[in-house]
């Protein structure tokens, strides 16, 4: 490799290779029952990788069939169904399936454990059920698509889903349902863990700031997965057995639904955004090599994020018929959920302010993710205010609005994540150049595929339509051919990634020179992580001035490293 | 009806021409809000570049000042939008008593609308220009949105449920009209056109399209088919037969005294679930004894049955 292709921290130094007598995580055994039955938290992560990895290929074809549909205005590849059951099977596969918990149960559930000096999760069993139940509600959402495919929206209104629906909407449901209760037992899992494995010296305030995000991530798990877990029981009772619940010709409600749905939904896209955050922060102190700028704002505004996004819910409701004072209080409370999410930004901005910044293809993604995050939030501050809404709610402004922040946020962030500690679980190097360029097609093929939507929306243009207005075909062929550059983007790193695992350079314990406990380990790191229990006498992101590598939280690195 | 496709759409309302307004100056400042973002980020990117030799003492690891700063100037400034947004919303809450009603039903996948005069259209809306125009919607089935994106308003139209939306057009033409959520196989061309004319071109339409009767009058020929006379009285004035039921003359409006001590107020909504779901609410002195008629009649019935009881007088004229 040139040096243009490395990180130039890591070419300084040589690379020690992974000491023999301490064998990696992946090397404790090679069966396939070894991994079905591991209760590792490093292989189940592996594990979730995978599936999620899965369900994104499935939600991605999905988005491609929609996209290459809306080239033309009529209705040519699909017919008005099976379209509908396009966008839904898109919306629930990649909501529930990916997003959902896509950082959490991988780089979470790799992370959490070694950032904390812990051998493992509190409940490793349970840890590895979450998956077993994961796979089992994703099952679910490949029968629902053989049973003919569900048409309600990943919203599931009513009583369109509860009466009207001719799609498999009871399977659909049950896919749900059990994913669910992944994510209430990952959620555990989590809090118990920050809570009761942090290793001697690490305190509250030394958690580097992934920890934050994901610990606040996972009290919205358990406190709002349940609502869902019960609203989507009591559509199946009405689809099922006729019980009067949203739908007004048996006396039900069908706003009540709304108000249920959004309650577990919008803090859901605190669950797809904190973990991003907090990658991000990672991402953005490593390639700076600076201490984080105000470690207790963004650790707080994490705090923040979780507690007042349980109270805006009714943004999503201002043309549904709710009281319009309720409206009010929600469009106030949604502009106060932005100012802890304006605070992180403005933060990993000064962070940047007099580093020593090494723009690689890890910081690539970071920028990527503050970039399009920035855009989706703002965009996000103009839909809470109502009389902005009552126009542009339901178009594709809102469409692009959310796909910014979801996929163009959370998903860079992803594979930021997947980069920046791709030598940690794999103990190899990437090709760097690689990983910058595909860092800036999913950049550009996301600009190119949303940025027209945003247009869309302000001309009127509804969103969930198959057939749509001529007038709007320049932007949707914009939008589908940027779609089809995001799709490339996409595929891109599987390449140099899985070149790496057989070509890669071994990466050494620490190929970044940062300062996280995660980094005092071998790459990849044995079974039971740290060989002794690791003893923090720092806070996080102590990276000297001026200097090369940074110090780790522990002083017990050397022997590790050995 | 032709939409230019960049920039600011066509405006057929004042109220659309504020909503524009809100949207540009919002976006104006939310563009400066991200500014120093992507400046700030840039710059600091070339400059403190790794190898680049450059002044990094004394670097800063937080600000209270900075931090207080750039969470409360920036909020400060949209909650003034918050203040304009919400207003603009509220002026769009209440229509003027002097609107014009026409209803609006919903149903897979069509638009049905009744004016007052007695004129019935599909998927096609005329209305005068200049007159304030209240929709009062409802739906036959699933949830659905009354979308008319000149006009810059949307409102979901629910089953069982009225809602309203309201609107003065200042621009003759045709505008579209779009179903904004989401109902099935055919939401997508579950729309049509909203069609604004001068008082004197609405006036020749209404002559042209013709309705034999008002709205009133096709409900008050419903109250008598349907035999309402025998429990309500012939003129529903009340009757003093063995099967005795509440009066319906100067009932509109009123707050009416109900069997479990509460009132209820005799709006559009109250007459509405009177007639499908009677025992949902009974008049204070009165055997609950009326068949309910959800099964029976369609919402365009009962919106006919409504407006001849509106028309038989009450405490609000509308």
């Amino acid at each position: 490799m040139s040096p243009s292709q490395v990180n130039p921290r890591m070419s300084q130094e040589a690379v020690p290779d992974t000491p023999e007598e301490r064998r990696s995580y992946l090397a404790e055994g090679h069966s396939l029952r070894s991994w079905l039955l591991t209760t590792d938290h490093k292989r189940i992560a592996i594990l979730f990788m995978v599936a999620i990895t899965f369900f994104f290929f499935c939600g991605g074809v999905a988005a491609a069939l929609i996209r290459l549909d809306l080239l033309t205005p009529a209705p040519d590849l699909m017919s008005n169904d099976g379209y509908n059951r396009a966008f839904s099977l898109h919306g629930i596969i990649m909501v529930w399936f990916f997003l959902i918990p896509s950082i959490p149960t991988t780089f979470g559930n790799f992370l959490l454990p070694l950032m904390i000096g812990a051998k493992d999760l509190a409940f490793p069993r349970l840890n590895l059920a979450s998956w077993y139940i994961f796979v089992l509600g994703g099952l679910f959402t490949l029968i629902t698509v053989v049973a003919g495919g569900v048409d309600t929206g990943w919203t599931f209104y009513t009583p369109f889903s509860s009466t009207y629906s001719n799609g498999a909407v009871f399977l659909a449901i049950t896919a749900v349902f059990i994913s669910g209760f992944s994510s209430i037992l990952t959620g555990i899992n989590f809090i118990v863990t920050v809570h009761k494995l942090r290793c001697p010296g690490m305190t509250w305030g030394r958690l580097p700031l992934f920890v934050w995000s994901i610990y606040t991530t996972a009290i919205i798990f358990v406190l709002a997965t349940p609502v869902l877990t019960i609203t989507l029981v009591l559509v199946a009772l009405e689809r099922v057995f006729g019980l009067g619940i949203f739908d007004p010709a048996l006396g039900g409600d069908p706003i009540l639904f709304q108000h249920l749905f959004w309650f577990y939904s919008h803090p859901a896209v605190y669950i797809m955004v904190l973990p991003a955050m907090g990658v991000v922060s990672e991402l953005i102190t490593n390639a700076a090599h600076k201490q984080i700028f105000g470690y207790w704002f963004v650790a707080g505004s994490a705090i923040a994020i979780g507690v007042i996004g349980f109270m805006v819910w009714g943004h999503h409701m201002f043309v549904s018929g709710q009281s319009p004072y309720a409206s009010a209080i929600f469009s106030f409370l949604s502009i106060v959920v932005a100012v802890p999410s304006a605070i992180k930004v403005y933060n990993w901005t000064a962070t940047l302010h007099k580093g020593e910044i090494v723009i690689d293809g890890p910081l690539l993604y970071a920028l990527g993710f503050i970039g399009l995050f920035t855009i989706g939030g703002l965009t996000g501050v103009m839909l809470a205010m109502i009389a902005a809404d009552v126009h542009l709610t339901d178009t594709y402004f809102v469409v692009a609005h959310f796909h910014f922040i979801m996929v163009g946020g959370s998903v860079s962030a992803y594979f930021g994540a997947l980069h920046f500690w791709w030598p940690k679980i794999t103990g190899r190097l990437y090709n760097d150049m690689w990983a910058r360029l595909a860092a800036l097609l999913i950049f550009f093929g996301f600009v190119m595929t949303f940025a027209p939507q945003f247009v869309m929306g302000y001309e009127g243009m509804p969103r969930r339509y198959h057939v749509y207005p001529q007038v709007f075909q320049p932007l949707m062929v914009m939008s589908s051919v940027g779609s089809s550059v995001l799709a490339v983007a996409y595929v891109l790193p599987f390449f140099y990634l899985f070149w790496s695992l057989r070509y890669g350079k071994p990466a050494g314990p620490n190929p970044w020179g940062a300062t996280g406990l995660e980094w005092t380990t071998p790459s990849p790191p044995p079974k039971d992580n740290f060989e002794t229990v690791p003893v923090v006498d720092k806070e996080a992101y102590c990276y000297p001035e001026q200097g090369r590598a940074g110090e780790p939280q522990t002083q017990q690195a050397e022997s590790v490293d050995a | 009806m032709t939409l230019p496709v960049f920039f600011i759409p066509v405006e057929a309302s004042a109220h659309a021409g504020q909503v524009d307004l809100l949207i540009w100056t919002l976006a104006l400042l939310v563009a400066l809000l991200a500014a120093p973002v992507f400046v700030l980020s840039a710059i600091y990117l070339l400059r403190f570049r790794y190898g680049r030799r450059a002044d990094r003492s004394k670097a800063q690891r937080g600000s209270v000042w900075l931090e207080v700063s750039w969470s409360v100037i920036p909020f400060l400034l949209v909650m003034g939008f918050y203040v304009w947004s919400t207003k603009l919303f509220f002026e769009q809450q209440s229509p003027p008593d002097d609107a014009m009603t026409i209803n609006v039903v919903a149903k897979q996948w069509m638009w049905k609308f009744q004016h007052p005069s007695g004129t019935r259209e599909i998927n096609e809306l005329h209305v005068p220009l200049g007159k304030p125009i209240r929709l009062t919607m409802t739906s036959q089935d699933v949830i659905h949105s009354l979308y008319l994106p000149a006009l810059r308003i949307k409102q979901d139209v629910l089953p069982g449920r009225y809602t309203q939306e309201w609107f003065v057009a200042d621009k003759t033409g045709v505008f579209p009209l779009r179903c904004a959520e989401f109902c099935g196989t055919d939401h997508s061309v579950m729309g049509g056109r909203l069609i604004v004319q001068t008082p004197a071109d609405f006036a020749r339409w209404q002559a042209q399209a013709g309705a034999d009767r008002s709205l009133a009058a096709s409900g008050r020929e419903l109250f008598d088919r349907l035999g309402c006379a025998g429990c309500h009285g012939s003129n529903a004035q009340g009757s003093e037969s063995p099967i005795r039921a509440p009066p319906l003359v100067g009932l509109y409006g009123r707050p009416v005294p109900l069997s479990d001590g509460t009132f209820a107020k005799a709006d559009d909504q109250y007459i509405h679930d009177s007639i499908m779901l009677p025992n949902k609410q009974i008049a204070a002195g009165y055997e609950p004894r009326m068949p309910p008629f959800g099964n029976v009649l369609d919402e365009e019935q009962v919106a006919q049955l409504e407006a001849y009881i509106r028309s038989l007088g009450g405490k609000e004229d509308k």
